[in-house]
């Protein structure tokens, strides 16, 4: 249930883009149709569940006060937590780097759709910054960790696609010039975030 | 922005091959140092991200960790200083590092110097105002990977000598810094009714006649102002107006 909570929290009230507005850069710069936006979505959901798992453990047993403990207890007052954010920076381009060689290997379909998205994620914030809150929430084990990455991901994954969509149909619309194109975007993103505040409260 | 990557990256590689038997003098002159040190040129570099080539309203870099703080002025103030002073130093140390860089490890060298830079900025902020670095919480971590910063890296810094570079992210990051800034007046202004904290409209009291200014008159904050969505459609207008007083940005 506890899981379900957090799950459920993650994609809709905490989510990446319309609370916290991570990862705007690339939501802007990639959501002018669909189907590109379908695949860094996803490659997002992907990286963020793998990266953020492995921070948890990293901040559990490297960089928080105290966490070299399990090596020998003379190191129990050392506090390295300081070192995260490079640390963090590293596990993410590192990673992005193996998935991209992983991807290519194995599924070249795949890697052909994804293109460019792949190695740009390293520099989208959401990534970083589903580790840097998971560093702050002090998740009790790597379930939770999990799960808030995978919610995280799938937050993002539905917010680029939804504006997305919208994005392909304004083409369409009467739009005043000055506005069109960013302008517009930031405020319809404005509105769908007011939408998603009504989620606000909701507990499992 | 693609092209303009590849460009600079050949750019360089061909410096680089020209010049490396002297490379301990290329790392500090270049063939701009005859200019004058605020040349038109220069003085270019630092106005034109005020306006007709702003990060966040024409380049649509920034934005990640930029809205979220904007609710008052002086964490929006701290986030500004902190982002030119890390797009400043961290052009200025990869555009001394240029031409040693191999191509293909680029983006995680650049991202260890921005890292450092940002981990010092963390510090001394935990060290002087604890109460903002509180408050602006993840989002200095994520300066990290602010497209402003490697944007401009990738963009200008390994192409260019160490003095444009410098006064490149200056410019950009006040551009930055100068929207955040307008946005949180908006939002601290109508939201709340203060500026860096202090009660410009007079003082908000439970009942009608203990209040002074305009809130005598029955004048009201704005509580959705204070919520994180109107950060978005504040650049939204912001970017109106812009387009509209300068028709050549306009997008078909």
């Amino acid at each position: 249930m506890e899981y379900l909570n957090l799950f459920v929290r993650s994609i809709f009230i905490e989510n990446m883009i319309f609370a916290y507005f991570l990862g705007m850069c690339s939501y802007l710069a990639v959501s002018k149709t669909v189907n590109t936006a379908v695949g860094l979505g996803a490659a997002v959901i992907f990286v963020l569940t793998v990266t953020v798992p492995i921070n948890f453990l990293l901040d559990q047993y490297l960089l928080s006060p105290g966490a070299l403990s399990w090596l020998s207890p003379e190191y129990a007052d050392v506090d390295l937590s300081f070192l995260s954010f490079i640390m963090f920076i590293a596990v993410i381009a590192s990673m992005v780097q193996l998935v991209e060689m992983i991807v290519e290997k194995f599924a070249p379909a795949l890697y052909g759709a994804l293109g460019i998205f792949l190695p740009l994620i390293a520099v989208n914030c959401a990534i970083l910054g589903g580790s840097l809150f998971m560093q702050q929430k002090n998740f009790g084990g790597i379930g939770e960790a999990v799960t808030y990455g995978l919610g995280s991901g799938i937050g993002w994954f539905l917010a680029i696609i939804a504006i997305a969509a919208i994005r392909e149909k304004i083409t369409y619309s009467n739009v005043p010039a000055p506005l069109k194109g960013l302008g517009i975007t930031f405020i319809i993103t404005g509105l769908m975030a007011i939408g998603f505040m009504s989620f606000m409260g909701i507990k499992l | 922005m693609k092209t303009d990557k590849t460009k600079t990256s050949t750019d360089s590689a061909q410096k680089a091959a020209e010049k490396k038997k002297d490379e301990m003098i290329l790392f500090l002159s270049s063939s701009e140092e005859k200019e004058h040190f605020l040349s038109k040129n220069n003085r270019k570099l630092l106005s034109d991200p005020f306006n007709d080539n702003n990060p966040i309203t024409v380049q649509v870099l920034g934005i990640c960790s930029a809205l979220a703080i904007t609710v008052q002025l002086r964490p929006a103030l701290v986030m500004s200083l902190a982002v030119i002073a890390v797009v400043a130093f961290s052009n200025v140390i990869v555009s001394l590092i240029r031409n040693l860089i191999p191509n293909r490890i680029r983006i995680i060298v650049q991202l260890v110097v921005v890292a450092s830079l940002v981990i010092l900025v963390d510090q001394v902020l935990k060290a002087y105002s604890y109460d903002v670095s509180k408050q602006l919480s993840v989002f200095v971590g994520l300066i990290i990977t602010n497209c402003i910063v490697m944007g401009r890296l990738e963009a200008f810094a390994l192409g260019n000598g160490v003095y444009k570079s410098f006064l490149d992210g200056i410019g950009n990051g006040a551009g930055y810094g100068f929207i955040l800034i307008v946005v949180a007046f908006f939002r601290e202004l109508l939201g709340s009714g203060k500026l860096f904290g202090y009660e410009v409209l007079g003082h908000k009291a439970p009942t009608l006649a203990d209040s002074t200014g305009l809130y005598a008159l029955g004048y009201e904050n704005n509580g959705l102002m204070l919520l994180s969505p109107m950060a978005l459609i504040i650049v939204g207008i912001i970017i109106w107006v812009q387009r509209s007083r300068n028709r050549t940005l306009i997008e078909d």
